[in-house]
């Protein structure tokens, strides 16, 4: 639905060239709800600005829904952009108009009959939950309900594809997972692409499907969003799904941790549970059947897309024999990293 | 004051109303949109023209830096063009209205740059022409700052009014000069500052009223 290609982004300024993009390809699935995380100046905003050529790219191509936006005349994009909604983390709705004007915006810049807007704009404050603000002016109303108004306003054109730049960063937890749980319901019942760019990895683990880190303008590593939590390739995706599973680096854990073992040591290794393996008492089954002991240092449960995921890290505890045989069998069965030894 | 002063205020009154209702609107109708170009061409913005944005600001600096006592008397030419004569009240509507103008564009331009950018971003992500972001989004989002620069510029207009009355443009400000300068007729001098204190109380509070009407905001 989205293709970016070979996309590349220089800012020219006097104080020198900032490239904010460098060569960035990646395809978002028609139907898809993908994630984009980054810390801050990676260039997600960039990014996302790109799609809909708020940006223009240096060099690249940007395909939407099979139409290459670069080779259109201004009237044409305008037109395209009646296709793709955009939501902003500061909403940026109009102050000046009432909730119900300000979803009816890009409808009148279609020039649609009032009873056509009417038609569209009702059903809109429903999905969205604000029938009873229709009228009330955005300073009237909570940051929750400023985005679902910019919520409706960016679906109010019937679009194929919603581009939303850090839409809940800045609203507090509880009213960021009903933001959520929202633009899913969105995806789910009007088949609409999302795009979602965000440094939050919270976001990415409760809606998305597909995931894709940028870091200093380039795509450093792209997967389905359970695979990026079971198997992060880089340092920097490990860092993410450890802020998501609220996870302390080992170091902090354990300070006299070896690379190495010794006679005597004992193994702290990270256990990765997926889906079912959740459910099985496969730690106290593993003790049983090697005649080990655990230690737990950290374990966490979450839920990611609808899998359970967990992680679990241990000390094993036991004779050099019997410790090899137990880490074996955990292998065998689940995902296991040493992580080094302790004495 | 006899029946005969009273008159003579009633018919100032009247004339400054004319040229400060007159040229208000003239030069709010001409500057406006000065002023939206200017906004507009400049860098970074929706029709960014480098070449056009510095000629206009150019021409409006030139204007906003002539004292008006000089382009009064620059401008006769002009003003014999377009209404017949170089004196009295509707001829001193011309130096007036273009004394105006450029204060109206900057004033203008200066509540557009007030609108945050997001939302001219958010209307191009719509599919907004640059002519729909001005009409839509720009003007009613920068209405408030609109009106109380226009209500400035209205308060300004009556004391260069009164200044216009120097070219036989009558008016307040002339009845003052003539009857309380020039014949020491204290109680006439006295009346035209009252009902010219009054005017500007009045015109400052209609503006802070309709301010506060379209300033969603608070
Ligand atoms: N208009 C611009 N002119 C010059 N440099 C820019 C411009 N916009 C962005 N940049 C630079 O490009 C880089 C990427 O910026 P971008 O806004 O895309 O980051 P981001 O990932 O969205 O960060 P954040 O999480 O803080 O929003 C930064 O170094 C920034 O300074
Ligand atoms: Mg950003």
């Amino acid at each position: 639905m989205i293709e970016l290609k070979q996309l590349t982004k220089t800012f020219v300024s006097d104080g020198g060239n900032v490239t904010a993009l460098n060569n960035v390809s990646l395809y978002v699935p028609r139907g898809k709800i993908y994630g984009v995380i980054g810390s801050s100046g990676a260039g997600k905003s960039t990014l996302i600005r790109c799609v809909n050529l708020l940006e223009t790219p240096s060099s690249g191509a940007v395909i939407v829904d099979g139409q290459d936006l670069m080779q259109l005349s201004k009237k044409a994009l305008r037109q395209a952009r009646h296709t793709m909604g955009m939501i902003f983390q500061h909403f940026n709705l109009l102050s000046s108009r009432t909730v119900f004007d300000n979803i009816a915006l890009p409808l009148k810049l279609t020039e649609q009959s009032k009873v056509a807007i009417e038609a569209t704009v009702a059903p809109l404050l429903t999905l969205t939950g604000l029938e009873d603000k229709r009228n009330h002016y955005p300073t009237q109303l909570s940051g929750g309900q400023k985005q679902r108004v910019a919520i409706a306003r960016a679906l109010a054109s019937k679009p194929q594809v919603l581009l939303c730049d850090e839409a809940t960063s800045a609203l507090d937890p509880q009213t960021t997972s009903s933001i959520l749980a929202l633009l899913k319901d969105i995806n789910r019942k009007l088949k609409i692409t999302i795009l979602m760019i965000t440094h939050e990895m919270d976001v990415v683990k409760s809606i998305c499907d597909q995931v894709a880190i940028l870091s200093q303008g380039k795509l450093v590593e792209e997967n389905t969003v359970e695979e990026f939590f079971v198997n992060p390739k880089t340092a920097l995706a490990r860092k993410f799904v450890r802020s998501a599973t609220h996870e302390k680096p080992v170091s902090e854990i354990e300070h006299h941790l070896k690379q190495k073992p010794i006679s005597g040591s004992r193994p702290v290794v990270r256990i990765t549970f997926v889906g079912d393996t959740t459910n099985d008492p496969l730690i106290t089954q593993t003790a049983r059947a090697c005649n080990v002991d655990f230690v737990v240092l950290q374990a966490d449960i979450e839920s990611v897309g609808n899998k359970r995921l967990g992680f679990l890290m241990v000390e094993i505890l036991g004779d050099e024999q019997a410790t090899k045989t137990a880490l074996e069998y955990l292998k065998a069965r689940l995902k296991v990293e040493v992580l080094g030894y302790v004495c | 004051m006899s029946a005969n002063a009273w008159a003579l205020l009633l018919q100032a009154l009247w004339e400054t109303l004319y040229m400060v209702a007159a040229s208000g609107s003239l030069s709010f109708l001409l500057g406006i949109p000065l002023g939206i170009l200017l906004y507009i061409t400049r860098p970074g913005r929706i029709s960014e023209n480098h070449l056009a944005n510095t000629c206009l600001a150019s021409i409006v600096n030139a204007g906003r830096s002539i004292p008006f006592i000089i382009l009064m008397v620059a401008i006769i030419p002009l003003t014999r063009l377009l209404t017949g004569t170089s004196i009295g009240t509707t001829a001193a509507i011309v130096p007036l209205t273009i004394a105006a103008i450029p204060f109206v564009a900057r004033i203008a331009e200066g509540a557009l740059n007030e609108v945050p950018l997001g939302l001219v971003e958010a209307a191009q992500s719509m599919g907004a022409s640059p002519f729909q972001i001005v009409v839509r989004v720009l003007l009613p989002e920068a209405r408030p700052g609109l009106i109380n620069g226009m209500t400035i510029i209205s308060v300004t207009l009556v004391s260069y009014s009164a200044m216009a009355g120097a070219i036989g443009g009558g008016g307040l400000g002339d009845l003052g000069i003539r009857y309380g300068y020039q014949r020491f007729d204290g109680a006439i001098m006295l009346a035209t500052v009252i009902v010219l204190i009054a005017l500007v109380q009045l015109i400052q509070a209609a503006g802070d009223r309709m301010q506060r009407f379209y300033d969603k905001n608070q």
